[in-house]
């Protein structure tokens, strides 16, 4: 019995919101990972593209609210998601074509593209905020929990509850149908095959007759749907804060780079490495460990590595580790 | 000019204008001709009088021609430096050509860019980076297709018939196959867009001599379908044995040119070039 609470114990603390934070983290990754297989560059803006999708279908959600529009048990905001998907889709081919376009006829280096992503990442930034505000916004309705703690615990008559909230699972499924749609995209149509043979060898795609403008424009768009859902993923789970989505740019990018920046697989592995240390790592073990020990040995301090404050370190040290030892990351990517 | 240089021309202490005529013997010297035919007025592809460099940079080719014709092989050999590849790259739109022209099929192309010029039917297969290499065999092929409309499985077909080794590997991703079967992805790509001629920048550079020789009797084989072929060649010998016409290089001129044999044949071709 006690092994079965400390398992509760650890699946409801640890295991269930590192998957959900692991696909939240994927997803941002896998736009990262794209943008830089496909236009060469570090996007820095990416964080707060996500924060503009989620913005985006936060407003259309309230208006749905207000409409009286719902999903029953489910979030409204997946109703308001692909009108999320379509306007940040717009915004990011308008950047692209404002922006990126001007650097890309001057065969500018990707340290120049950076520096001018970083630049978008302030505007995008100051657009979310002018519009939607600093504070905390929640937009989460419909059923909380697919499982609660109570309803467990009289299920199965242990000491431990697990819950499991309808937006976990939600995230869960939801980036499970984005990942296959999009390898199925990447791998099996026409286009989905021109983007990968564009990130593999330019010049041969150009003289195969692939138009680089076209394969641009399909990323951006792709990447859009990839932030939005991100984006509002996160939200739904946690909370939608503008400044957060800001910091979720290092835990992506180390994402991206331990799996290795390019490749699509690596950056879930990435997002999963990255989720299940930070929540693994700031986790205080006492409760698990205290299931699995005898009365005697019962241990008297929390059994946490890192106080949860210090969780961006926990991102920080993989990504300084990966860069020195095995700078392609893990599925062998391009190297930063 | 008379009377100085030339001492048959000599006109001196004849004073007679009726019998010499004043001023001497008109100067016009009837040319004897290169001796060399080279028949590129009707030439299939041909890159006519070239001259042109890289960007703003110097000249590297000067009034260099390059033809071909269907059912040709044409091979373009030289020393290090002589401006093979460029020469070749100045017939593809790779080169800024500042004088001459390149035709193909007697339409005037020299103001295409290498796209334009592969949707006019020229299938290149550059010397490096060739294939896609994390995409499969058959992803590249797919790709090479990728400006033709319709049913493309006919050419694939083609293809694989002519290289059985890259059916049997379609499933695998390019980068992992051999020196020799990656230069059969890249021909093979090539091929797909259905090309008019195919160019190919030293296809047997940095594999070993047997499999050079398989991939010789390959491409006498994708000759034998009809499509003339364009080939830059490190292994002069090995090349002009194959070539129906040879053009040797120096310092970006033609220097010879010829068939085959009869470059091979010649003395100084042989001196110069394929070491006795």
């Amino acid at each position: 019995m006690d092994f079965l609470n400390a398992i509760v114990v650890l699946m409801n603390f640890v295991i269930i919101p590192a998957t959900a934070y692991g696909a939240q983290l994927a997803l941002g990754a896998l736009g990262v990972t794209l943008i830089y297989g496909i236009l060469r560059f570090s996007n820095f803006a990416h964080g707060d593209t996500m924060a503009f999708g989620a913005m985006v279908t936060i407003l259309f959600t309230w208006a749905f609210q207000a409409a009286g529009v719902s999903l029953g048990p489910l979030p409204t905001a997946l109703l308001a998601l692909p009108l999320g998907i379509v306007v940040t889709g717009a915004l990011l081919v308008g950047t692209d074509r404002l922006v990126y376009r001007f650097y890309r006829q001057q065969k500018a280096k990707p340290v120049i593209f950076v520096i001018a992503s970083l630049g978008v990442m302030f505007i995008m930034n100051g657009i979310v905020r002018f519009i939607i505000g600093v504070d905390d916004q929640r937009f989460a309705d419909g059923e909380r929990f697919i499982i609660s703690a109570r309803t467990f615990r009289d299920l199965t008559g242990l000491d431990e509850g697990l819950a499991f909230r309808t937006t976990q699972g939600l995230t869960i499924v939801v980036a499970l149908i984005a990942v296959v749609l999009l390898f199925w995209f990447l791998g099996r149509t026409r286009t989905g095959k021109s983007m990968r043979a564009f990130s593999d060898n330019e010049d041969l795609a150009l003289l195969s007759g692939i138009n680089p403008e076209r394969v641009v424009l399909i990323t951006w768009l792709i990447v859009a749907a990839l932030a939005t859902t991100a984006g509002v993923l996160y939200g739904l789970d946690k909370s939608f804060k503008p400044f957060t989505y800001f910091q979720l740019l290092l835990p992506i990018f180390a994402a991206a780079i331990v799996g290795g920046l390019g490749n699509p697989i690596g950056a879930i592995l990435g997002g999963f490495v990255i989720a299940f240390s930070e929540v693994g790592i700031t986790y205080a073990f006492r409760r698990v460990v205290g299931y699995l020990l005898p009365e005697d040995m019962q241990p008297e301090g929390l059994l946490q590595l890192l106080s949860t404050d210090y969780k961006f370190a926990v991102s920080f040290g993989i990504l300084l580790l990966v860069l020195l030892f095995k700078p392609t990351g893990i599925m062998k990517g391009k190297s930063v | 000019m008379s009377g100085t240089t030339n001492p048959y021309q000599n006109d001196r202490g004849n004073k007679d204008a009726s019998i010499t005529r004043k001023g001497g013997e008109g100067d016009m010297v009837p040319s004897p001709g290169t001796g060399q035919a080279m028949n590129t007025a009707n030439a299939f592809l041909i890159g006519d009088t070239m001259t042109g460099g890289y960007g703003n940079g110097p000249d590297i080719l000067h009034d260099c021609t390059i033809a071909v014709n269907p059912g040709e092989i044409a091979v373009i050999v030289g020393p290090n430096g002589a401006g093979k590849s460029t020469a070749m790259k100045a017939v593809f739109g790779m080169l800024n050509v500042r004088q001459g022209s390149v035709r193909l099929d007697g339409e005037d192309i020299t103001n295409l860019t290498p796209q334009a010029r592969v949707a006019k039917g020229m299938g290149f297969v550059p010397q490096t980076s060739n294939i896609f290499a994390s995409l499969t065999v058959e992803e590249n092929l797919e790709m090479g297709a990728f400006i033709r409309k319709g049913d493309i499985q006919d050419t694939m077909d083609q293809v694989y018939t002519l290289f059985p080794i890259l059916k049997e590997k379609r499933h695998q991703a390019a980068g992992e196959l051999s020196g020799g079967q990656r230069q059969q992805v890249a021909v093979g790509r090539a091929l797909m867009t259905k090309p008019k001629v195919l160019m190919l920048d030293e296809p047997t550079a940095g594999v070993s001599p047997i499999v050079m020789d398989e991939l010789f009797d390959r491409i006498i084989e994708v000759s034998r379908t009809g499509i003339p072929i364009l080939m830059v060649e490190q292994n002069a010998r090995q090349a002009l044995e194959i070539a129906d016409k040879g053009y040797v290089l120096v310092q970006g001129r033609n220097a010879h040119t010829g068939t085959g044999k009869d470059l091979l044949a010649d003395a100084q071709v042989r001196r110069s070039f394929l070491g006795g």
